[in-house]
This record gives structure tokens, C-alpha cells and sequence, in this order.
């Protein structure tokens, strides 16, 4: 095995022959997120994609409040703070001002399904031709784990210590359905970023979100379930594993509206 | 014979100990350290030579810390 190593190391790590590193548009600093948190994936995906679509020098992306206000730390390219939930709305006003620019906002769950609810549905009304992407973890995870709007139903939080009761709390809100149904929205998509196969999909999902802003079609709406392994107190591979069981048969990943057009329900990924 | 080998470079400084690259590799060829790094983490690293270079592990890892190699070697 030693020999093995020693011939690895001379003959295999050439510059020629790097498969996958991380990107240089991620600033080099150590992330701020927890150990196993999905943030980290998501951003990588991100800024590959505007590698590898050249854009660097003409995205501008606006952070929300939450666990991902510090993105503009580690994305290298031009980035606003919005106040809390106002992302789409801020949004709006960028991609008016600079129309050949490629403007996104990257809001977690509490940003964007609670607080920012009505901007965010405005926005997807308005067909505003930026990108939205939404980490769904179903908790509010920089406060300390409380109730979100898109916890699940019997799931405990710090606020909800019995599971949530849809009786006096009501029901999660699947805000991507929502919006899927308004026609300003041209792309809605649910993925995630917990497994190799998942990720490769959710490159897939920015990059063809990013090309029909190229092409001005409309707004593109991606929401990337994700865990949230401080806030729902487990190690990150137990919360990749409950988030399989539990949050993807609620949440079925897979294209919601493609080109336009509701994807029939039958076509729905489910649980994968 | 053509054979493709691959090998895996990890910052352990960087690693946070998360695991979840040893559940997306599929030779196991990552496994925890017994020993921390300067942030008392445990760190991921290469055990065995069974690498293909397929990038799972780098692919999920969330704070990038994985580089990975791959290359045709000719063996007798």
C-alpha cells in the first residue's frame, strides 16, 4: 500500500489531471456553517455554474437574513444584503436597473416562505426575470431551531417541543406549489443537495434557471431541500437520512413547471 | 493493460468532520481520523488505494476540501 501511495502521488497529482476542485469564485475562507449543513453545496453549485457560464462579472446576487446572510463572505462576485424576506423585491429593482445583468436571491425558508411571503409572490406574479433559490431545512436555523412555516406536520422544533399540531399551528406551506401556479413563473423546480446523483441534478436545475434569464423568459423559482442537522439535533448523516424519510414524501422532489407549462402530478419524482 | 486510477487530496484543516463523504464513496476509501486538526475535528482521510477518481465525495462535500485526481496509468 505504500508503494501504491508513493506511485499515486508522483504520477497522478498533475495539474493535468484534476477532475474536480473547488471552484475559484468560492473566496478561499473556511465556510461559517455547521459540519454536514447543505449551504455549503449549494453555493459551490452555484458559482460553478457562473464559471462555467462565464458571468461572473455581471451576476449580482442578493442575500437574505438567516443562516446564508454571510454568502457575500464566500461567493466572489457582487452581492447586496436585503432586509429580512425583502430579497425578491430588492431584486426587482437590479435586474430593472441592469436588464443584461443575471440577478438571484438565495433565501432559506424563514426568509422566504414567512416573512418575505408577500414580496416573494409578488415578485413570482410579476414574472420578474430573476432567479430565486430557496433552501427549505423546515426550521429556523441561525435563531435556534424554532417553528417555520414549512415544518412538517408532529415535527418537533424548539418552539413546537410536542411536534407540530396542525390544529393550533396550521399547516406546512409548499410555497413552491404556490408560486408554480402563477403565470409570471416560467421554471419551478424542487431539489437537493444530500447525495453525488442529487447534486449533479441541481447543478442542472441553476444552470438551465440561469440560461432563461439569458433568454428572458421569466422568473425561475429552485428550491433545494436541505437538512439542518444543529437544529433538528442529530449528526448530519442521521439528518441526511430522516430528510430522505420524512421531509421528501411532503416535499417530492422534481420539476413542478417546466417551460411554462404545471408538470402533470404523475410525473412528480417521489421519494427517490 | 490500461487501468484508470484516481486519488483523492483532502484539506484537513478545512475538513469539518461532517462524514457525509464516506456514505457517497462507493470503494470506501475515506474513513475518520483518530486524531483532530487545529479545530478539534476529526478529519476525513484516504485509507486504501481503491480510488477510481469518480468525485462522489467531492461532489457532496459542503465545504469543497476534497480535490481529486484521475488518470490513465498503463500497467504490465
Amino acid at each position: 500500500m505504500i508503494m501504491e501511495d508513493t506511485f499515486a502521488k508522483t504520477e497522478i497529482h498533475k495539474p493535468e489531471n484534476i477532475v474536480y476542485k473547488k471552484t475559484d469564485l468560492m473566496v478561499d475562507r473556511p465556510l461559517s456553517y455547521c459540519p454536514g449543513c447543505g449551504h455549503g453545496t449549494a453555493h459551490r453549485m452555484l458559482m460553478e455554474v457562473i464559471e462555467e457560464m462565464n458571468i461572473q462579472d455581471k451576476t449580482i446576487g442578493v442575500s437574505p437574513v438567516g443562516c446564508s446572510v454571510l454568502a457575500y463572505d464566500f461567493l466572489n462576485i457582487d452581492m447586496l444584503g436585503a432586509a429580512h424576506g425583502r430579497a425578491p423585491a430588492l431584486a426587482t429593482a437590479i435586474k430593472r436597473m441592469w436588464p443584461n445583468h443575471f440577478v438571484f436571491t438565495y433565501q432559506g425558508d424563514g426568509d422566504l416562505a414567512a416573512i418575505g411571503t408577500a414580496e416573494t409572490i409578488h415578485a413570482c406574479n410579476r414574472g420578474e426575470n430573476i432567479t430565486i433559490i430557496f433552501i427549505n431545512n423546515g426550521i429556523y436555523g441561525m435563531t435556534g431551531g424554532q417553528m417555520a412555516p414549512t415544518t412538517l406536520p408532529g415535527m418537533r422544533s424548539s418552539t413546537s417541543p410536542y411536534g407540530r399540531d396542525v390544529a393550533t399551528m396550521g399547516h406546512p406551506l409548499k410555497i413552491t406549489e404556490l408560486v408554480a401556479h402563477l403565470p409570471g413563473v416560467y421554471y419551478v423546480t424542487r431539489q437537493a443537495v444530500h447525495t453525488p446523483n442529487h447534486v449533479r441534478k441541481t447543478k442542472k436545475a441553476l444552470r438551465k434557471a440561469f440560461e432563461l434569464q439569458k433568454e428572458n423568459k421569466g422568473l425561475s423559482f429552485i428550491e433545494i431541500v436541505s437538512n439542518c442537522n444543529s437544529g433538528w439535533k442529530m449528526t448530519p448523516v442521521q439528518s441526511n437520512k430522516w430528510m430522505e424519510d420524512n421531509m421528501f414524501p411532503f416535499y417530492q422532489l422534481g420539476d413542478i413547471k417546466v417551460d411554462g407549462k404545471l408538470v402533470e402530478k404523475k410525473e412528480i419524482a417521489g421519494k427517490e | 493493460m490500461a487501468k484508470i486510477k484516481g486519488d483523492i487530496v483532502i484539506n484537513t484543516e478545512r475538513c469539518k468532520g461532517c462524514e457525509v463523504c464516506l456514505a457517497a464513496c462507493p470503494f470506501t476509501v475515506i474513513a475518520m481520523s483518530k486524531e483532530v486538526n487545529s479545530k478539534g475535528y476529526h478529519f476525513a482521510m484516504k485509507v486504501n488505494g481503491e480510488c477510481t477518481g469518480c468525485t462522489n465525495c467531492a461532489l457532496v462535500c459542503p465545504d469543497g476540501v476534497i480535490t481529486v485526481y484521475r488518470a490513465k496509468v498503463t500497467t504490465e
